[in-house]
């Protein structure tokens, strides 16, 4: 069963080659794509059932033993991110082809997106540092000419930025990469967690901080995450839907593995991680609350998220790191449905404007009860996914006894309530706002 | 050598840095490259001292030089070749639409630099006013 370890790496990758040599035929770029990520489906779950059963498998890339080779893990984290990302990765390609917006048009979405694909499954199942660094890279670098696709001049300027603070994580990634290995003598992350305890406390304690920098602009994290509501909203539906759900998650997975696998408990930033995400939480939902332009205002919404992630893990318990790890798959799955309906709003009344989309109701019911759904779940209402999350989050923070991040995340839960309520209300109000010359003014904030 | 090649790193980081916060688009293409530099330098040198090279049978093995930084480098600077050359095609793009390689400010920014505070707007009104009342003296 370990040969089923690289394959959620080299298939896509393999059909993003044959998309390349298919560039002419549509067609048969669909049909390839579709086949690599459905065969990604299924080879995750079957891992995912693998690990499950028998624990953690392992596999070393090309024979070479651990330190020199480069080892591909899967551990129940790694297999539920996995199927979870596998499946998002497949609906929105259908949700692409539906569309025929950018995938029709551009003969490279196909092939991009199935590097994207392998890019994810790879930070998802190396168990090597620097792995994950190429990992990251893969992804990024299709994320960057997916963003940039369309070409035109809003999203060149946010590509612009989008890219030079990828690069800039980039390059401290690689800087912590040497000096760790400098340190340590290695980038294995098995071999590193048995040689950290050694190092000095201030060192460890170091390491920890730059690795949670590189990752925190990667996900978002609180003063890191000003790029995201700013390029994210720039490309079309489902490429913002794919950003949404999975890059910022791939952050916060890579730095839920390094902080408890790689450092000893002293070194572990706990009290640093508990601030950044009270602040992450509560600066992304009041921004998400000034906005007018619905993709925008969902987009500073993923940065109040990533709050909730952290402050799991940050609580370094059994049940808070178990609720971060559920508050991830949960925010996977319903922040790309979000914004894919938000496509369809798009589309549908063809404007970002909250105060212009209205009347969904009646001209395009099933979009407003689509809509509805995904966004009760955010907003943690009872009998959906969301709720489960915030529930086990909070009663893990309670039994931590840091009511401080709880009393925090419980009132940026009711913002988040009143956030959906108010993109609702629009979507689905009976009477469009009429002339247009004075309406754009009246919503708050508003940039054009 | 060692030595060296820190400064050498420092010095990278340091101009890069600089190139990094200025305000044109051709600047901190340099600045990122300059930066990628740097980082690079100093993941060859986490290896510790040189050797000999690392060929079995050529030489005594405990005189090696680390080959496994080496490899790293070598796979970090191709991405970085790789994502500037992006960039740099990116930057043209940028280039070509606005004729002009100023970063603007991002669109949060601009939005707060134009709300206006009410006094604000009152005193412009009345620069406005008096400007009017200037053209119409002067018809």
């Amino acid at each position: 069963m370990n040969a089923l370890i690289p394959l959620p790496i080299i298939v896509p990758l393999l059909g993003a080659a044959l998309c390349m040599i298919l560039a002419q035929v549509r067609l048969a770029q669909r049909a390839v794509s579709l086949a690599a990520l459905s065969s990604n489906v299924v080879v995750a779950i079957m891992l995912f059932v693998e690990v499950d059963d028998d624990g953690i498998v392992v596999t070393q890339a090309g024979g070479w033993p651990a330190p020199l080779g480069i080892t591909l893990v899967v551990d129940r984290l790694s297999a539920v991110m996995l199927v979870v990302s596998s499946l998002m990765l497949l609906s929105v390609m259908v949700y692409a082809i539906g569309q025929g917006a950018e995938e029709s048009r551009y003969a490279a979405f196909n092939p991009v997106y199935l590097v994207l694909a392998a890019g994810v499954s790879a930070s998802f199942i190396t168990g090597d540092l620097f792995n994950l660094f190429v990992a990251f890279e893969m992804m990024l670098v299709a994320s960057y000419v997916l963003l940039t696709l369309g070409g035109r001049p809003d999203q060149v300027r946010a590509g612009m930025s989008y890219v030079v603070i990828s690069l800039v994580a980039s390059t401290f990634f690689v800087t912590a990469l040497a000096v760790i290995y400098a340190a340590t003598g290695t980038v294995n992350m098995a071999q590193l967690s048995e040689r950290m305890p050694d190092l000095p406390l201030g060192v460890s304690t170091g390491f920890s901080l730059l690795l949670i920098l590189v990752f925190g602009i990667k996900a978002g994290l609180f003063p890191l995450f000003f790029w995201l509501p700013d390029s994210y909203p720039t490309a079309s539906g489902a490429i913002t839907a794919v950003f949404a759900g999975l890059l910022t998650k791939v952050g916060v997975y890579a730095i839920i593995r390094t902080q408890t696998l790689i450092f000893p408990p002293d070194a572990q930033q706990g009290t640093v991680l508990l601030v950044l995400a009270g602040l992450t939480m509560l600066v992304g939902v009041l921004g998400a609350l000034a906005q007018d332009d619905l993709r925008r205002m969902l987009s500073f919404h993923i940065v109040s998220h990533i709050g909730y992630m952290i402050f799991g893990l940050a609580l370094f318990t059994l049940a808070g790191i178990a609720g971060a790890v559920f508050y991830v798959v949960h925010h996977i799955v319903v922040k790309t449905a979000l914004f894919l309906v938000a496509g369809l709003v798009v589309r549908r009344s063809g404007s970002d404007r909250l105060s212009r989309v209205g009347g969904m109701v009646r001209s395009a019911p099933m979009i407003a009860v689509l809509f509805a759904l995904p966004a009760l779940s955010i907003a943690g209402i009872p009998p959906f996914s969301g709720f489960v999350g915030k529930f086990a989050l909070v009663s893990a923070g309670i039994d931590a006894e840091d009511w401080l991040i709880v009393g925090v995340s419980l009132a940026v839960s009711l913002l988040t309530v009143y956030v959906m309520v108010r993109i609702w209300s629009n979507v689905s109000r009976r009477t469009r706002r009429s002339s247009p010359g004075s309406s754009p003014t009246t919503a708050g904030c508003r940039v054009s | 050598m060692s030595v060296l090649l820190a400064f050498c790193a420092a010095f990278l980081f340091a101009t890069g840095t600089w190139m990094l916060l200025q305000r044109r688009l051709s600047r901190i293409l340099i600045g990122v490259g300059l930066v990628g530099h740097g980082s690079n330098i100093l993941l060859l040198i986490s290896g510790g001292d040189g050797g000999n090279s690392p060929i079995i049978g050529t030489a005594d093995e405990s005189a090696f030089t680390d080959p496994l930084p080496q490899a790293l480098v070598l796979t970090s600077i191709v991405i970085t070749f790789g994502v500037t050359a992006f960039l740099l095609s990116l930057g043209y793009r940028s280039w070509r639409i606005t004729h002009d390689d100023v970063v603007e400010d991002d669109v949060e920014d601009r939005f707060i630099a134009r709300r206006r505070s009410p006094d604000q707007a009152v005193a412009e009104e009345a620069l406005a006013e008096r400007d009017q009342a200037a053209e119409e003296d002067r018809l």
